[in-house]
């Protein structure tokens, strides 16, 4: 494959919260020696398609909310193309965030009363891209997950599936390397699950890393590789052949 | 993040709450206007105590004859004796002495009537001193003083009162069955807030003594001092001057007063300097509960919004956007605000409130407008600030 070094490297990497008795270690992995948490150590290829899976309560948001910048772990070190993350300030964060990761939440999380084009257009107004060639990237990802002709349509006025897409489309419009998905499909019928799927397989062959969570068996057989959470801990880390 | 996105975004903001958004620059509106209308009144109204100064004249005096203090026997009245004395008087402050007596009566031309607000009996250096000025005619003259004549000269008022369109100058008027020919009719004055200076039949001191008042006592003696600056000087010899007349030796048993009217003013003046700081400090008050509620909402809008700020800050929005978006939208609340509270603010200023005509401040729009908008970033400051410090995995989790 690549001699690329890992675009993600996690290094027993734990999240506690709470204090005292109602510790709760979302993330612990394997135990120590003397009993106490390691944490979990991953490293995930550049240009890979990952699905976790896991049982309720195992972690798996924890995971990727951190992996994704908009949490920090307790302890342990996460280095993302290199950088350790820790190390970066507010402002360096807000940056990885626009320009290397792309989110996309069960729950759509999108904008309220903004239009598609604008919502998708956002991430590009944060990076400072102008306005016109704004509207020219952000048609032309709203027209890759098929959507051209919804474009002024608000959240409100879109179908579930369609807002994923929407957010699909605000997740990769600013071409980040990497795309986190968070049981992207968890809200969709099984039709709309698959076309969301397609996109994200789409831009997992132009070269985009992917994470993915889900609890669905027919969605993880799509990705390259399964890792199984239990308990905050890395139970199985299993690659598969692409069966499509 | 280029500017006029986040005034974008801005306005996105407040337009997804339009009436709370109104009732916040609603607030805001009413503080500014407060500000600027109540200090116009205040203004107003020392503008109108200043103009009454001048058109009384600087230099005159009044004299008038008061009671003894703890005095049994009645204060010998001033009389035309008295007037003859001060202008007789070596007194080189004393410019010119004028008697005057004020009668009240109904004025009659063909079948109009009509009760002028004073009738005067005086002589002719009353006008100089009085700053009363000929728009209309002539003055009467010593010639018609000394002669009785039945001649009288009306102020613009009273001229439109009887006579409406025509010329009154030589027109014939009866009042109290005595006819009087109008010589000239005064310039307009204006009123100074209580009574108006302009309703005014002057006549000749003794045609109005032998039809009305009877050659007794007069009211008062007006007298001109020769600049503004002798006026103290003027009181001084006017007082020695009428000592001896009554034959008083103690000078604090004298049965007259001299007052200076521009002093009386400028004590009044000062009063209403007091009641326009009052009235801006109520406004201003105002002003700041506006600004209370800005931040009120604000809070309001940032908690509501808690979900937005975390998909804006996954999506890289760095804490200065977050920050200058709601920090234009609390400052667009207050500029839209303070822009039609000065708007409401000038118009009302156009009406006479409680008899005072407004004189607007300029320094106040200004002041008022720019305070608002200060508040609006000072108060939006807070809630914007906590909004751009949220974490975002914490808002994005906010229920
Ligand atoms: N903010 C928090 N405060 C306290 N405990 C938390 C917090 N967030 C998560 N946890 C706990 O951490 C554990 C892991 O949560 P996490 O959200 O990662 O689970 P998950 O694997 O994503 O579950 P699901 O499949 O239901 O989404 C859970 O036991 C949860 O109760
Ligand atoms: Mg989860």
């Amino acid at each position: 494959m690549t001699s690329k070094p890992p675009v993600i490297q996690l290094r027993s990497v734990a999240k506690r919260y709470g204090h005292g008795d109602a510790t709760v270690h979302a993330l612990r992995g394997p135990d120590g020696p003397d009993g106490s948490p390691l944490g979990v150590s991953l490293d995930i290829d550049e240009g890979d398609f990952v699905a976790v899976m896991g049982s309720s309560g195992s972690g798996k948001s924890t995971l990727m909310n951190i992996l994704g910048c908009l949490d920090v772990p307790t302890s342990g070190r996460y280095l993302l193309d290199g950088t350790d993350v820790g190390h970066l300030d507010e402002q360096q964060l807000s940056l990885v965030r626009n320009r290397k990761i792309g989110f996309i939440f069960q729950s759509f999380n999108l904008v309220p009363r903004t239009t598609a084009l604008a919502q998708v257009e956002l991430p590009l107004a944060y990076a400072g891209v102008r306005s016109a060639e704004r509207r020219r990237r952000a048609l032309a990802a709203l027209e890759r997950v098929g959507l051209a002709d919804r474009a002024g349509h608000k959240p409100n006025e879109l179908s579930g599936g369609q807002q994923q897409r929407v957010a699909v489309a605000r997740a990769l419009v600013t071409a980040p390397a990497m795309l986190l998905a968070d049981e992207p499909t968890g809200n969709l019928d099984s039709r709309s699950t698959d076309e969301v799927l397609t996109i994200i397989e789409g831009l997992n062959r132009t070269g985009r890393t992917i994470v993915l969570i889900t609890h669905e068996d027919e969605v993880a057989e799509r990705a390259r590789r399964v890792i199984r959470l239990v308990d905050g801990a890395v139970a199985s880390d299993v690659r598969q052949g692409v069966s499509v | 993040m280029i500017a006029w996105q986040m005034i974008r975004f801005a306005f996105g903001g407040l337009a997804a709450n339009k009436v709370r958004s109104a009732l916040t620059m609603l607030g805001v509106l009413i503080g500014v206007a407060a500000v600027i209308l109540l200090l116009a009144v205040g203004n107003g109204s020392s503008v109108a105590v200043k103009n009454s100064i001048t058109a009384l004249g600087t230099n005159s005096l009044t004299v008038s004859s008061s009671n003894l203090r703890g005095s049994a026997t009645a204060a010998k009245p001033l009389t035309v004796n008295d007037a003859k004395a001060l202008a007789e008087a070596q007194a080189p402050a004393i410019k010119s002495v004028a008697p005057v007596v004020t009668t009240s009566g109904t004025a009659l031309y063909g079948d109009i009537s009509h009760a002028p607000g004073s009738i005067v009996g005086t002589y002719p250096a009353y006008f100089e001193t009085a700053n009363q000025k000929i728009a209309k005619g002539d003055y009467f003259s010593n010639d018609d003083v000394l002669n009785s004549r039945k001649v009288a000269v009306i102020g613009s008022t009273t001229a439109t009162q009887l006579f409406a369109g025509e010329d009154p100058v030589g027109k014939r008027i009866v009042i109290g069955g005595t006819p009087f020919t109008v010589t000239g009719v005064l310039q307009t004055k204006g009123s100074s807030g209580f009574n108006d200076p302009d309703d005014v039949v002057i006549a000749p001191l003794p045609t109005v003594q032998n039809a009305f008042t009877g050659f007794g006592s007069v009211n008062q003696i007006l007298v001109q001092a020769s600049s503004a600056e002798s006026t103290t000087e003027a009181q001084a010899e006017i007082s020695r001057v009428l000592l001896g007349a009554h034959a008083i030796t103690d000078p604090t048993k004298a049965d007259f007063r001299v007052s200076n009217q521009t002093s009386l003013l400028t004590a009044r003046e000062s009063t209403t300097k007091t009641f326009t700081v009052l009235l801006g400090a109520v406004a201003a008050i105002s002003l700041l509960v506006g600004g209370i509620g800005i931040t009120n909402i604000m809070l309001v809008t940032v908690t509501e919004r808690t979900r937005e700020i975390g998909i804006r800050k996954a999506l890289g929005a760095p804490r200065a956007a977050i920050l200058g978006q709601f920090l234009t939208e609390s400052t667009l609340l207050s500029v839209l605000g303070a822009g039609l509270g000065v708007a409401a603010g000038l118009f009302g200023a156009r009406f006479t409130i409680v008899g005072i005509t407004p004189v607007v401040i300029p320094e106040s729009v200004v002041g008022a407008f720019a305070i608002a908008v200060a508040i609006g970033l000072f108060f939006g400051s807070y809630p914007a600030n906590r909004a751009a410090a949220l974490r975002p995995i914490d808002a994005l989790r906010h229920e």
